[in-house]
């Protein structure tokens, strides 16, 4: 059996206390539900995990590293939209 | 009641030996997988597999006494003293051999541990709570793969139905009552239940996939009593092998 036909997956692990997924990686399968339990025993073994996203990677968009220029460069002189400049009252958590 | 202590070891045994051998069978797979996801999954099962029968091995120890260690039991045996079934001591053969095996295994795994955790012997239904979670994962993992390549390409379909013929016929010893489940009222389950509850999960999972199940001129049986194929020797001289190579070497 070879995998050469088997689409790539991108692999995105919500940890127990993460508020996100985060991509961790990618892999090999024929179909998203084998995506999902190949991700299981890929990446979760180390109970990395408690919910697992997996997309296929031909579905993702990639902004072009040659337009980084034009997309993030303008926003480096920007300071004020980071909310450095607030009080941020106690009870607001994951800001 | 407390039951006779050599009756519930050698119990134990049976269902220690099972986890035991098809985790060391399942860790041969162990660089060969047919992908590199395959092989960890299935390097996953056979260390849950290995968990497991630690677990059945070191409660074998306990009860008996006399010193005995959960090591003694795996490494110190010869054959005749196994108690596991013929169909997990089988070679792996190809990927769909190993698929069946273990499908029809998980399948009796899953429904023989839900059983188990009812037994009056609070430390064996632990033991089967636990394995239950991991069985069930199992049984999702080899049904998926027993549809994929059951309704898959022409040639995995011939593949799988070639494993059918070739194992099927192991399938009903798993379900036959071990020489000690007489006396052991209310702590063994009752394996004809768990046979039905299998057989409806398996039969269900056959149909999707089109397969044939063969008709079975000989079950074949006798691994409880410890009467085993010629495979069992040669898994036990690689398994055995630095014990008996250095007598009680420890890590």
């Amino acid at each position: 059996m070879s995998n050469k036909n088997w689409p790539l997956f991108e692999v995105f692990i919500r940890s127990k206390n993460g508020l996100s997924h985060k991509h961790v990686g990618s892999l090999h399968a024929s179909d998203a539900e084998m995506a999902i339990t190949n991700a299981r025993d890929v990446y979760t073994r180390r109970k990395e995990g408690v919910s697992i996203w997996v997309v296929e990677s031909k579905n993702i968009t990639a902004s072009n590293p040659d337009e980084a220029n034009s997309l993030f460069d303008p926003a480096e002189d920007k300071v004020y939209r980071h909310p450095t400049f607030y009080q941020l009252p106690d009870e607001l958590e994951h800001m | 009641m407390t039951p006779n202590t050599d009756n519930l070891v050698q119990y134990v045994l049976c269902y220690a030996d099972n986890a035991m051998i098809l985790g060391q069978r399942l860790s041969e797979w162990c660089g060969h997988g047919p992908a590199l996801e395959q092989d960890i999954a299935i390097t996953n099962i056979a260390l849950d597999l290995i968990g497991e029968a630690r677990m059945w091995y070191q409660y074998a120890a306990e009860f008996e006494g006399n010193g005995k260690t959960e090591d003694d039991y795996p490494y110190k045996r010869v054959d005749r003293q196994w108690r596991n079934v013929l169909l997990v001591e089988q070679p792996n053969g190809h990927f769909g051999h190993t698929i069946f095996r273990q499908f029809m295994f998980d399948c009796f795994h899953y429904y023989f541990s839900l059983e188990m955790m009812h037994s009056n012997d609070q430390r064996l239904s632990e033991i089967a709570a636990k394995s239950n979670k991991e069985a069930s994962y199992h049984l999702k993992y080899s049904s998926e793969w027993m549809l994929r390549l059951g309704n898959g390409t022409d040639e995995s379909h011939q593949k799988m139905q070639e494993a059918t013929d070739d194992l099927y016929i192991y399938f009903n010893e798993l379900f036959e009552a071990t020489p000690f489940d007489e006396s052991l009222m209310g702590i063994a389950p009752d394996l004809s239940k768990v046979k039905e509850r299998a057989t409806l999960k398996f039969n269900e999972i056959m149909k999707e996939t089109s397969l044939d199940i063969p008709e079975v001129k000989y079950p074949q049986t006798g691994g409880r009593k410890g009467i085993h194929s010629e495979h069992l020797g040669y898994i036990l001289t690689e398994l055995q092998f630095l014990q008996k190579t250095y007598p009680n070497a420890q890590w």
